[in-house]
């Protein structure tokens, strides 16, 4: 009696808005996983449902969390504090993105996105040559190959081997033959190594998800977790 | 009678296989053995080699999708940083994680006896990507001006102990995607030589493995598998560890499913004469 109880009123001290929140929940989420079986009608409802309140929620997400503290409120600012007036401009560029849907107007969309284009292009340049290329070119040509145990060296060898092989694998101005071709062929095992871990990892990640959504139907609604 | 064709099971039957594997170990625990990656170690070692009163920064950057993978990293990082009495400054580049960061924060808040303002603070979400991480390089209360409840940074008593990543002794970053642990690696860790961990969900994770080798990253958790290992490191069992009976157990199903169909595969060519059509397939069962 006492799991029925649970398992429709919910725990003791739990609020009605909680527990009509894991019902809903619940048959959301067994009406998503109803497709499994085959496509019918409720699963499309819970799709529906679901693009409608996520575009409802981002929207106003955005809005709060960026339009209203970084734009609306610099440009009309609380008694007592300062105007940002220059943030007009990033307000403008944002109009001229929704000028796309005026055939007349469209290209001054244009002006917004090469500027979007242009900064992220220099940001992400140099944040790429420092952090990836440089570093990590520094960190293979320095690998120590005498210190840590024999498994450590044999590890730190594979490293440095696997960045040859895979590297003479994408050198196109020669033909794959002899031993270019047989160091390019031991690149395509390491890159498959690396698709095969990826692809391991892939398949933890989803299973991983699907036991959050277990989780949470056999113990926040059904209870059937201790 | 009808014979059960192996080349031809009904996919519903492997998604029944499925969910009694995920879910029978949920409800009846078996507490398989689990080992402890160097990444892992490392994290957690980072994190204990960080003196007591230290500010540590936890930038979430997920969302609720994600969750189950990467809440379980959030609870035991707040937990192993509370335990050591580090303060704890969190930022987001994400809009939907500063409620999932408090949620896991309040509580354990309460269990430590901390409190809001002196012991950790939530700055919430800033726009901008990495053009927010470079300001935060230069100003961190210039960058977030407000934190979460609205209240003015530089009003808040940690706030005034931070000024930029000088005052951070290790930055944890719980990452599901763009803006994320990369951007935190170039624009952060590589120009300010900030000692960055991160914890990402399991298909992000493989490329950011060699930034532990290269000591960009000082720790990374990856998946549910290191949110497990770095429960049991700070010794709390949470939803991660609890979760690793059944993520075992249908990885072990996915791999004799695997090698079934290569067995069954062989075995009908090794039965078709020699040069004869392979035959077509069934037609699928929806979806």
């Amino acid at each position: 009696m006492t799991w029925l109880h649970d398992f429709v009123l919910g725990a003791p001290g739990t609020t009605p808005a909680v527990v009509w929140g894991y019902w809903v929940a619940a048959v959301l989420t067994l009406a998503v996983y109803s497709f499994l079986y085959k496509d019918n009608p409720l699963y499309r409802f819970a799709e529906s449902v679901f693009v409608g309140v996520g575009a409802a929620y981002w929207l106003a997400l955005l809005y709060h969390n960026t339009l209203v503290p970084k734009l609306f409120v610099p440009l009309f600012p609380p008694e007592g504090e300062p105007m940002l007036w220059y943030r007009i401009f990033p307000g403008i560029l944002a109009v001229f993105m929704l000028l796309r849907f005026f055939p007349k107007l469209s290209w001054l969309s244009r002006w917004s996105l090469g500027f979007i284009v242009g900064m992220y292009a220099g940001v992400n340049t140099t944040g790429f040559a420092q952090g990836d290329f440089v570093a990590q070119l520094h960190a293979t040509m320095t690998t120590p190959l005498t210190e840590g145990g024999g498994l450590s060296i044999a590890l730190n060898v594979a490293a440095i081997l696997g960045v040859i092989a895979t590297l003479v694998y994408f050198f196109f101005s020669k033909e794959h033959r002899g031993a270019l071709g047989g160091i390019a062929r031991v690149g395509i095992c390491f890159l498959m190594v690396a698709f095969g871990a990826s692809f391991g990892y892939t398949v933890m990640g989803r299973v991983s998800l699907l036991i959050g959504r277990m989780t949470f139907l056999l113990r926040d609604w059904l209870h059937l977790m201790h | 009678m009808a014979q059960f064709d192996l080349r031809n099971v009904d996919r519903r039957v492997i998604f029944t296989l499925i969910f009694v594997a995920v879910a029978w170990p949920l409800i009846q625990p078996m507490r398989l053995p689990m080992d402890v990656t160097p990444p892992v170690q490392q994290l957690y070692d980072s994190v204990e080699a960080v003196p007591p009163g230290s500010i540590v920064m936890l930038a979430g950057d997920y969302s609720p999708d994600t969750m189950p993978e990467l809440q379980p990293m959030v609870v035991a990082f707040v937990r192993h940083a509370f335990r050591r009495d580090l303060r704890i400054v969190t930022t987001s580049l994400w809009a939907d994680s500063p409620p999932l960061i408090e949620a896991a924060m309040t509580p354990l808040a309460e269990e430590f006896g901390k409190s809001y303002g002196t012991d950790f603070v939530n700055l919430g979400y800033m726009a901008g990507g990495t053009v927010t991480l470079l300001g935060m390089g230069a100003s961190i209360p210039n960058t977030f001006p407000q934190d979460y409840h609205q209240t003015p940074v530089r009003d808040i008593p940690l706030m005034r102990e931070v000024e930029n990543f000088d005052d951070i002794a290790l930055v944890m970053n719980i990452s599901s995607g763009t803006p994320g642990t990369r951007e935190w690696v170039q624009q952060v860790q590589s120009r300010y030589r900030v000692r960055l961990a991160s914890g990402t969900t399991a298909v992000a994770a493989p490329p950011f493995y060699p930034y532990v080798q290269s000591g960009q990253l000082v720790g990374l958790l990856g998946g549910l598998k290191g949110a497990a290992e770095y429960e049991g490191l700070v010794g709390a069992t949470g939803d991660a560890t609890r979760g690793m009976d059944a993520q075992s157990i249908v990885h072990a199903l996915i791999v004799f499913f695997i090698l079934l169909g290569n067995v069954v595969y062989l075995m009908e060519r090794r039965a078709r004469p020699t040069g004869a059509a392979r035959p077509a397939r069934a037609p699928e069962v929806s979806p």
